[in-house]
Order: structure tokens, then sequence, then C-alpha cells
């Protein structure tokens, strides 16, 4: 490889190193393999916003509705999971579990509470479902207390697998593999079924589709449930890799509103693709930003700022993506 | 919950009121973060505290007392809110607890200041420790590096020499990697700080793992060390890289983590396997109270429980009288459940340290066991900074 004469050189020729595009590509702990390892756990981060923001997206560009509790099912998936799996040590059986108990919880509280703030206004929305987010953290609390309770991945998944020479866990594989998966699923569901064509036909006249005969209120419980049960898929899929606790819904509903808004509010494409472009652009600038930036600055300097501008570089991007088009980078089709 | 405890925290005091007949009971203000992602630590805090409030029925040093329970949520300005509330209302004499360091930052001069006995029992900032200390400041836990310091010794002890470190991005994060390096003198090979919202590590162990380390040492409490130490486990590093701690592994997340921390060492001042009669009985109450093993927060909180039931009892329940109140805290007479136990002249215990080991206990349950005591008697980092004699 021409680049190990280059770095040998520059090694003579002195204390500086060589510019910094150079050294992220040859560097001693930067290989391209690891590069590529990142690049997957990008992909991976993405695949799991992507299972959240696809939910939120339908239920905030299809039905108008903004839903903070969002993050709330997700906890509850993962907490259904834990429990079924605690007692029953079957994945499928808590996956199961945890989807149909979402989609119930999601169907429960269309109908009974989220239903007559349809009419109002989003701060309305905003305020009903912030109360869901504190009932649902309670309500957890009480129940399984304020500990972080278990969940393992399934056996066959919870070693690693040999990938670029370096060992990576076979469990993240599974959530790529599952993640793509429900992309396709939920693509074929709107764009090949009646149910879908429904869906689709509700976003852009709601009135329409209602006085053409369609129950457009059994219509909006189930794409809420639909919703909830993607959440709740994605916590399940979550609880092997985070804490399972009160709260743990909070932290993530950030980060998938970043997603919709840089992908296309109500847009499920535009979640799949944003979600990919904020997962990996978050875990390899996260990596990558502090280390390209000790090439250019002082150790210290370069320790404090570096994380710091990581952790922005997802908001910045979105900045971007709102001031250039703020319809988002791949808005539905109307 | 928040409420439900301050409506029992009440309900304690009004019954004890009610029963003790004519003595006024001693107002203590008991301050944590029982929400939040340290609401686990805070729980264990009130938990431990009250087990002693309980066990005397509602007395400390013979003396009735209300245990005014609040929640700050790990919120400074909320926190603020709560002591204005207690001391300027409530009109307390004593305040307890303290889960996290940006509380005792945003309190603990307005606490001394008014001349209000402060017990913290588990955040010890460096400052509070050294500079800004104060004769109305006692605490029962560590200075927050200093268990660091402890795993710093030990790894120097072992002789690895490329040592790996990760940790939050906050100040008890950069203070125990701080910690770590006092006793621990060769250059670490990287230092890596994430942002306190991550959750996810993949990326990291994936650099940490290329980079080849000898051993690893973290800082990442409550719920984010169930978080690391699983993805640790999947990410195929455990039993290859020694993984070296603090207040990462405890009663709090092994229930959580199980199979996946087995052999993590952790530092600390108390594990749940102490052998004395003290350490003993509050493990054995707790368990049986609680159904789970005591962590380390509860035990420090246990211990200002105590601490506080033995100055009450000198000074006849006369805290009025600060003088004798202050000598009879310092005095810390009273059984440790870390066996020798003595306030050095900032107020801050010197106390013996240990690199404790996760491992399966007799009945199968996953626990701390204790190993070699790394620190025997040690004062912390900061003390010569503080003038109090």
């Amino acid at each position: 490889m021409g680049g190990w004469a280059l770095r040998r050189q520059a090694a003579h020729v002195g204390e500086r190193r060589p510019d910094p595009a150079f050294f992220l590509l040859f560097g001693k702990s930067m290989t391209w393999n690891l590069l590529v390892i990142q690049a997957l756990n990008g992909l991976q981060y993405g695949v799991l916003l992507f299972l959240l923001a696809a939910g939120l997206t339908l239920v905030l560009g299809v039905m108008n509705f903004v839903n903070l509790a969002h993050g709330s099912l997700y906890m509850l998936g993962a907490y259904i999971a834990a429990a079924v799996f605690a007692r029953s040590n079957s994945f499928i059986l808590a996956g199961l579990a945890a989807v149909l108990g979402t989609l119930l919880i999601g169907a429960i509280i269309e109908r009974t509470t989220l239903r007559t703030f349809y009419a109002r206004g989003h701060l309305d929305q905003v305020l009903a479902t912030f109360g869901l987010i504190l009932f649902f953290n309670e309500a957890v609390r009480i129940i399984w207390g304020q500990s972080p309770v278990y969940m393992a991945a399934p056996d066959a998944f919870s070693g690693t697998i040999d990938l670029l020479g370096s060992s990576y866990p076979s469990y993240r594989v599974l959530v790529i593999v599952v993640g793509l998966m429900m992309g396709g699923g939920l693509y074929l569901l709107i764009h090949h079924t009646r149910v879908g064509m429904l869906i689709r036909a509700g976003a852009t006249n709601a009135q329409m589709v209602s006085v053409l005969g369609v129950d457009i209120q059994f219509l909006n419980t189930l794409l809420f449930g639909l919703g909830a049960a993607m959440a709740g898929l994605s916590g399940m899929m979550a609880a092997p890799i985070f804490a399972v606790q009160p709260g743990m819904g909070d932290n993530v509903l950030i980060a998938i509103i970043v997603v919709i808004v840089i992908g296309g509010i109500g847009s499920v494409r535009g979640a799949f693709y944003g979600a990919l472009i904020v997962g990996v652009v978050d875990t390899v600038g996260r990596i990558y930003l502090p280390l390209l930036l000790r090439q250019v600055a002082e150790r210290t300097i370069a320790d404090a700022a570096g994380p710091a501008l990581a952790s922005m570089l997802i908001y910045l991007f979105m900045a971007v993506v709102l001031a250039v088009r703020p319809q988002g980078l791949f808005p539905a089709r109307r | 919950m928040r409420h439900m405890l301050r409506l029992l925290g009440f309900a304690v005091g009004i019954a004890f009121v009610v029963s003790a007949t004519a003595q006024q009971p001693i107002k203590i203000g008991f301050v944590a973060s029982l929400s939040s992602s340290l609401g686990a630590l805070g729980q264990d805090m009130h938990d431990a505290f009250m087990l002693v409030v309980e066990r005397n029925k509602g007395r400390l040093g013979g003396v009735p007392v209300q245990i005014l329970v609040e929640d700050d949520q790990l919120k400074p300005e909320v926190a603020t809110q709560i002591i204005d509330k207690l001391i300027d209302k409530e009109k307390v004499p004593i305040i307890t607890g303290i889960t996290g360091s940006n509380i005792m930052m945003a309190i603990h001069k307005k606490v001394v200041d008014k001349g209000v006995f402060l017990i913290g029992s588990n955040a010890g900032p460096s400052p509070i420790v050294g500079a800004q200390c104060s004769p109305y400041y006692f605490h029962s836990a560590t200075e927050n590096g200093q268990r660091a310091e402890a795993v710093g010794k030990y790894a120097a002890d072992k002789g690895y020499r490329r040592v790996y470190a990760m940790a939050p991005n906050f100040q008890a994060g950069t203070d125990t990697v701080a910690g770590f390096k006092r006793y621990y003198k060769h250059p670490l090979i990287e230092e890596v700080y994430t942002p306190l919202n991550q959750l996810d590590f993949q990326a990291e162990l994936a650099q940490l793992s290329a980079a080849k380390p000898d051993a690893v040492y973290i800082f990442y409490p409550g719920s984010f060390g169930v978080q690391f130490v699983r993805q640790w486990r999947q990410a195929g590093l455990s039993g290859k890289i020694p993984l070296l701690s603090t207040s990462t592994v405890d009663g709090i997340n092994l229930p959580a983590l199980q199979d996946s921390a087995i052999g993590v060492g952790d530092g600390s001042f108390w594990g749940p396997e102490f052998e004395n009669p003290a350490s003993r009985q509050f493990v054995a109450e707790f368990e049986k109270k609680h159904k789970r093993i005591p962590s380390q927060y509860a035990a420090a909180a246990y211990d200002s429980a105590l601490l506080l039931d033995s100055a009450i009892a000198k000074v006849k329940g006369n805290v009025a009288d600060k003088k004798a109140f202050m000598a009879a805290l310092k005095a810390a007479d009273f059984r440790s459940v870390r066996g020798t136990f003595k306030f050095n002249h900032n107020n801050f215990p010197i106390q013996d340290f240990y690199l404790l080991e996760v491992a399966k206990d007799s009945r199968g349950r996953y626990t701390l066991k204790t190993g070699p005591k790394t620190m025997p008697a040690a004062q912390d980092a900061y003390h010569t900074q503080c003038p109090m004699k």
C-alpha cells in the first residue's frame, strides 16, 4: 500500500504529522476496516432510530397529531418484552408480546384520550401527550421499581461474528436485519395494500375519505396502533442493549424528532433515509471528529471541543436542512 | 411516587408526633434524586436511611424525628427551591442525602451559610472537600475521585502498562479519571468522555478494542453501567480485557446485568459481603425489607442515619446547641458498616478502600466479593486545602 511509504517518510521528516485526511485513512488506530465497522455501527443505530421514527412520522404526517408519548410506547415495549422474557425465556414470545401489547395500549390511549385532541391545536396535543409521558413513567416505576430490569439477547445472538478481522456483536446484526425487514414490510403495506392506500388517502384529504364511506376513526386507531407497535418493537430490540428503566423513552425522543425533520414529516421513506443519515453522521462523527481535531489543534483543546462538536453534529445538520429544504430531504409524495 | 414518599414520611412523622405526646419531633430534610437517571441511587439512599428510622420506631438518638423526603430530580434549580422551602418554611436544623454532584455544588453554600447541618451521603465534589469545607458539613461516603484512586493503585500494582479510560462527560466523570491517575502514573493510552445522554457505546468499544489495551478503567454509574457492561459483553470483550470500574456495578444494576458483569472489578469503601456485625445486620435487614442487595449508596446513607442517631443521642435531642451537636457528629460514635470510620479535619471520613469483584454469592445471586484492600486508612487528596483544624 502506497500509504506505508508516505507515512514512514512523514515520520522521518519531523514531529508534524501528515494532513488530517491522510491520517484518517492510514493512521495508527484508524484503518479502513475500522471505518467500515464504524459505518456499520452507524447503520445499526440508524435502523433503531428508523423503527421509532417511522411510527411517529406516520402519526404526525397522516393524522397531523403531535405524539410526544411515542417514547413511552418504546419504553413499554421494552418492559413488556423483559417481563415476558423473564417468565418464558423465549425471545420470540417476548417480541410478540411487546408488539401486540403496545399495539393494544396504543389503540386504547387513542380511543380513550387522544381522539378528543384531534380537533385542538398542536399545543394542546403536546400538553396531553406530555402528561401521558409522566403517567407512563410513574406507572412503570410503581410496577417495576426505579432500578433497571434485565433482558438478555437470545442465546443464538449473544456472541460475536468475525467481520473484517474484528469481532462484531451478532445481536447488532440481528437489529439491522429486523430493521431492514420492517422497513421493507412497511413499504409494501403502504404502497401495495388497500389499508396502505386508505392511509395515503387519509393523509391527503381525511374528510373526503370519510365521505366516501371509510371509517376514518377506525383508520386512525389502526394507524396509531401500528405506530405504537413499531415503537414497541424497537423498544424490545433495544432492551438487551440499553438499560430498561423508567424514562428510557425520553432520551430517544429528541433524536427521533431530528430524524423526522431531516427526512420530511409524514414520509416513511424520509424517516428511513433520515434515520440512516443521522445514525451514520452521529456515530462516525463522534468517533472521528475528535481524532481529526487532534491533528489541527492542541490535544487538550481537541479533547474538550471534539465531543462537544460531535454531539452538535446532527443538530447542525438539521439546521442546514431546515434552511435549505424546509420540507425535508425526502418529503412525502402528495 | 415522590408525593407518595412525602406523604408516607409525613404520615410516619404525624404518627410519632401523636404517640410521643409532648416532645416536638426534630425535622430532618432528606433530599435525593429519586427520579432521573440517578433515580435508583436516590431510591437506595432513601430506603437505607429510612431503614434506621423505622427500626428505631421513628426516632433517632431516642428523639422522635420527622423526615421530610424531597426529590430534586437531579435538577439544581429544583434542589435550590427545595432547600429554600426546607430552611425558611419548615425550619429544619438538619438536611441529609444529596445524590448528584451538580446538586451538591448548587446547595452546599446555601445550607451551611445559614448554620443548617448538612450530612452528605453520596456526592463528594472536590471543592467542598477542600477549600470550601465547612464545620456544618459532614460526609458519610467519599470524595468523588477517591474510589478511583483505589482502582488506579490496583492497576499500578498489577503492572498494567496500557490503560484505556472512559467516563461520561461531566464533573464526576472527569473527577474520577483524575482520581485514577493520581496513583496510576503511566500516561493513559486514551481518555474518552462520552456525552451524558449517550446510550450506545458500540462505536467507542470498536475503537477501544482496536487499541488493544492491557486494562480498561470506566466510571458509568447507575443505568449507564447496565448499558456499558452489557455492550462490553456483547462485543466479546469480557474475559479478554480486564475491566476495572468505580460506581458501575453494584446492587442497583447487577440484577439487570447478571452474567454480563462477572469478573468486573470495582473500587469502593464497602461491599455487601463485608464481614462485620454492623454490615451483616444492615445487609440482612435491607434484603428482608426490599428484596435486593444494597449498594454502596445505601451503605453510606445507612451510616449517615447511624451517625445522626449517635450525635442526637449525645446532645439529648438539643440540636439547637450547634457547638455541642457539631462535636457530637465529629465524634462519629457509631458502628459503621465499613468497620472503622472516623472523620478527618475536613469532616470527610478516613477509611479503607478495597477492590471488589463481581461474582455469584452462595444463593446464586450476583454480588460484589470483597477483594484486596488497596488503600488502608486513606485520606482524600484535597483535605490539605481545607483550612479547618
